[in-house]
């Protein structure tokens, strides 16, 4: 396997399968992305969505039912796994319990019949870049979760792989080691300087590793686009609604001017900009909580405030208008349950979608 | 070596295997079919088919080796023995499962012992005894004998079954309001019914089956129908081999009943605890 | 529970546990370790000589001690070949498909069969004039007598038909028991399916492997009815069971029985233990996968 590759083509892909019912289900649809160089690629999606399938044919675990896989001119879609030499993270770590860590992370380099002499220097470098030197020869059983997953990363690195696959690698540890992982990732995709398809569920980490996030939705791409750009403008209500949209508005479009709408609801109205061409007389309005704030502006909402949620920086309100539209809105310090209040949100943060076929 | 090479001989590989179990399955599914053959059969000798068919064997074997007296016996003896087995086994079960107490390794392995050793090792110091006390050759005596691996079988077969309950259900039980009656009666005891279903099925089937003991401990009036099978076989030159064909259909119908029930219940490989398998899907 | 909490709280000696599981104890022990301590007893307590007679006699009679070797004879092979068979098709039908639920079902058919309606079987079947012979006959596959019953190869086969489901189902259940990722991974590493098979599989099914061996083994040894249905009990498969049994029941020599009884679970326990021992030497650790 090439360690210089200039960029990973997926064409078309699509994986369907028969369902124990017999039906046929379609996992993966047409998907089509080109993966440079030293890219950090994120696959986000709900369970179900596909993202966990296209990494597995990427690998090699499961067959194509259609497409193809280039790496560079090379078509690796008929190569079985062991041939492809990408290193892969699993979501278990999948590591082997009888091996010491020490034969875990050499592996790899023990199926290439790499020597004794070199498998030993890059086992060493392996371990020094996840930083878990003085556990080699230890077994799995005997390391923590967040020991265990280094160790899967090392394994998948050691091997100096063009492509490293990670499925969902930080899902299984709590919350604090999670984020220190995700920064030992991303600076150990750095340090690499290769690319990395990385598998997730998290909108958070996903844009905090990713240079591109590909984001699936019942088997087809929904968006790829980088993190900024999908934060700030998901491509239709099913990303904007995944990407923490949490006010989605159902709403009635009384004017359109150029690429400005306005469009109301339960006696509120507001004035956004249209993101997909709009059909029909109803659409959807999606809003941040996190840029509605309280005060005066283009738009404004009155309501009372129901909940509060503190968070110590910020707090999470709920707040209900008068004829019973419930929005969700963040504002710092803690304002108190049964207040009246104002809410505003600019007009270009007002997203407007189109609400398609019969629901 | 290339990759077409490799996918062709792991194809061979496969057809071997795929021959050998075929092989197999079919070799014992044809040596069922002619015991079946020829108990209908009115006289075969060499022949690929019997020279007529007839029911009349089974009447005669059904008097000759005096099946309804057998069969009762039979009955007796193998329902004593699931509902012995279940009433004692599941509580030890569930006791060795959930619970720690001292003595808990020697316990298990008093309760392996009867599964490794083999049934003639004990079986005939056990016949002896049984000799000396006077109930050698009598039902309780048979029914004894046969409860020896039986108890630890159903220990064996409960224990996975037990150990797949949240353990946590009894205690949210109990934080509830319940008992111990009410918790077992309501909670414990309704999760636990497949289990003990397929447990006494595979004691029942298994017990059938069982040989040895009963062979050793048994006299003329308390044989069961496998040592009953076992003695006309062993005289099949006195006897006409049709006759004794007849008894074994009879025999196999009644193990195959049972088998196909339990097989309802109960997945074979479920005996042994597994990874329940994540598909890549 | 962890030993911590085994220091801090030892459980009363006799709470609901030890209710729960006294019964079945107290069962056992009458009736197994009781009898078998009796036969133990028994065993060194010869109709007439010294305590040690009744071994010295079945070890001088040659007719006596060769029971063991026709034994290991029989039990050695059909074991090997039970196994042997089991382990590649086991592995073969690891995956949960139609396939392996048919196989399975159908496999465990000649388990519950019992060994005295293969014997029967077989007699009629594998007989000179069975259908077997005569299909190879037909094809001329084979020209002479058939003799595959009242002899060694009867008995055989009768413990290979009884035996091989049994150690088809134990090891399927094992393979079962492994994780398939660990096999993903290790594809995902460069190994090809033989080296999944060696390097990961093999390794995590040494213990249950062992386990199948004993098992299989022992349920070999224990051979009564198909040697004397199928075999030739006064010949080539007069195997140990046969002695105790001629001791017991047709000699009277109650002491005697016994002390076949005892050799026979001894000389099967030593290769229990050999086996269990070289498991040992092979692989020490956890068996189950993925997250320790």
């Amino acid at each position: 396997m090439p360690h210089d590759f200039k960029q990973l083509r997926l064409d078309r892909v699509s994986r369907r399968f028969a369902a124990p019912s017999g039906a046929i289900t379609t996992a993966v649809d047409a998907l089509s992305v080109t993966v440079p160089r030293g890219e950090f690629v994120a696959l986000l999606g709900p369970s179900g969505c596909g993202k966990s399938t296209v990494l597995n044919c990427i690998a090699g675990l499961l067959p194509l039912s259609d497409g193809g896989i280039w790496l560079d001119e090379q078509r690796i879609d008929v190569l079985p796994p062991e041939k492809r030499g990408f290193g892969m993270v699993f979501q278990n770590y999948a590591l082997f319990p009888h091996m010491t860590v020490r034969a875990n992370v050499a592996f790899g380099l023990r199926m290439r019949g790499t020597g004794a002499a070199e498998t030993a220097r890059r086992v060493a470098k392996a371990f020094a870049l996840v930083q878990l030197e003085g556990h080699e020869d230890k077994l799995p059983g005997q390391l923590s979760g967040g020991q265990q997953q280094r160790v899967a990363i090392a394994r998948a690195i050691v091997i100096e792989p063009p492509l490293l696959l990670m499925d969902e690698p930080l899902s299984n540890l709590d919350a604090k080691l999670r984020l220190e992982m995700r920064g030992e990732i991303r600076r150990i995709h750095r340090e690499l300087g290769r690319s990395t398809i990385y598998v997730t569920h998290d909108q958070d980490e996903a844009i905090s590793l990713a240079d591109r996030i590909v984001v699936l939705q019942d088997g087809r791409v929904q968006q790829i686009a980088s993190p900024q750009e999908i934060y700030a403008q998901p491509a239709n209500i099913d990303v904007a609604r995944f990407m923490g949209y949490r006010n989605v508005l159902d709403v009635e479009i009384e004017e359109t001017r150029g690429t400005e709408v306005v469009v109301g609801a339960d006696g509120v109205r507001l004035t956004g900009v249209i993101k997909q061409p709009l059909t029909g007389a109803r659409g959807y309005a999606a809003i941040r909580p996190e840029e509605m704030t309280i005060g005066a502006g283009a738009n404004v909402i009155a309501g009372r405030i129901e909940n509060v949620e503190y968070g110590g920086r910020d707090s999470l309100i709920d707040v209900r208008t008068a004829s019973g539209l419930l929005l969700q809105a963040r504002t710092p310090g803690k304002p108190t349950a049964g207040e009246s209040v104002q809410l505003t949100i600019p007009v270009e943060r007002v997203l407007v979608y189109p609400r398609g076929g019969a629901p | 070596m290339n990759a077409g090479l490799q996918r062709w001989g792991a194809r061979a590989w496969g057809g071997v295997l795929i021959g050998l179990i075929a092989l197999f399955i079919v070799n014992v599914a044809l040596m069922v079919a002619a015991v079946a053959t020829n108990s209908f059969a009115r006289r075969w000798l060499g022949t690929w088919l019997p020279d007529g068919f007839t029911t009349a064997w089974y009447a005669a074997a059904w008097k000759e080796f005096q099946l309804g007296d057998v069969l009762t016996v039979t009955v007796e003896v193998v329902l004593a023995v699931v509902a012995l087995s279940i009433l004692i086994g599941v509580p030890a079960a569930y006791a060795l499962a959930r619970r720690e107490f001292a003595g808990k390794r020697l316990v298990l392995l008093l309760f392996l012992l009867p599964l490794i050793i083999p049934p003639f090792t004990y079986g005939i110091p056990f016949a002896t005894l049984m000799y000396r006390v006077g109930l050698a050759g009598t039902l309780p005596g048979v029914i004894l004998a046969n409860l020896i691996p039986a108890l630890p079988f159903v220990i064996l077969v409960m224990t996975p079954f037990i150990e797949q309950i949240d353990p946590n259900l009894e205690s949210a039980a109990r934080v509830f309001g319940a008992g111990t009656a009410r918790m077992f009666a309501y909670v414990l005891a309704p999760l636990l019914m497949p289990g003990i279903l397929a447990a006494a099925l595979l004691v029942l089937v298994r017990t059938i089956a069982l040989f040895e003991l009963t062979f050793l401990t048994a006299g003329p009036d308390s044989q069961t129908l496998v040592v009953a099978l076992y003695y006309a076989v062993f005289a099949a030159g006195v006897r006409a081999p049709q006759s004794v064909d007849a008894m074994a259909i009879v025999y196999m119908v009644v193990t195959l009943v049972w088998l196909l029930l339990a097989l309802r219940f109960v997945n074979p490989t479920q005996l042994v605890s597994r990874v329940r398998e994540q598909p890549a899907h | 529970m962890t030993s911590a909490a085994a220091r801090v709280a030892r459980p009363p000696l006799l709470d609901s546990s030890f209710l729960l599981v006294a019964p079945a104890v107290l069962f056992l022990l009458l009736l197994f370790v009781y009898p078998f301590l009796y036969g133990f007893a028994l065993s060194f307590q010869p109709n007439e000589g010294g305590w040690l007679d009744n071994y010295q006699k079945f070890f001088t009679d040659s007719r006596a001690w060769r029971t063991i070797v026709t034994t290991f004879g029989l039990a050695l092979p059909v074991t090997l070949i039970n196994v042997g068979f089991a382990l590649p098709i086991a592995f073969r039908l690891r995956r949960r498909t139609l396939w392996q639920r048919w196989v399975t079902t159908l496999l465990v058919v000649p388990i519950t069969l019992g060994t005295v309606l293969i014997a029967d079987g077989m007699l009629t079947y594998f007989g000179p004039r069975g259908w077997l012979a005569q299909t190879l006959q037909l094809f001329h596959l084979y020209d002479g007598p058939i003799r595959l019953t009242h002899n060694y190869w009867g008995v055989l086969i009768s413990l290979v038909i009884s035996g091989f489901p049994f150690a088809f189902l134990l090891l399927l259940s094992y393979v079962t028991g492994i994780d398939p990722v660990l096999a993903r991974a290790a594809a995902t590493l460069g190994a090809n399916r033989w080296n999944q098979f060696r390097h990961i599989y093999l390794p995590l099914l040494a213990p249950g492997l062992a386990i199948t061996f004993c098992l299989a083994f022992v349920q070999a040894f224990s051979v009564f009815p198909s040697a004397v249905l199928v075999g030739a009990p006064s010949g080539s498969t007069r195997v140990i069971s046969i002695a105790a049994y001629e001791a017991a029941f047709e000699n009277y020599d109650y002491a005697m029985a016994s002390t076949v009884a005892m050799i026979m679970g001894f000389a099967q326990l030593i290769v229990v233990a050999v086996v269990l021992g070289l498991r040992r030497a092979f692989y020490r650790g956890p068996v189950s996968g993925g997250k320790g």
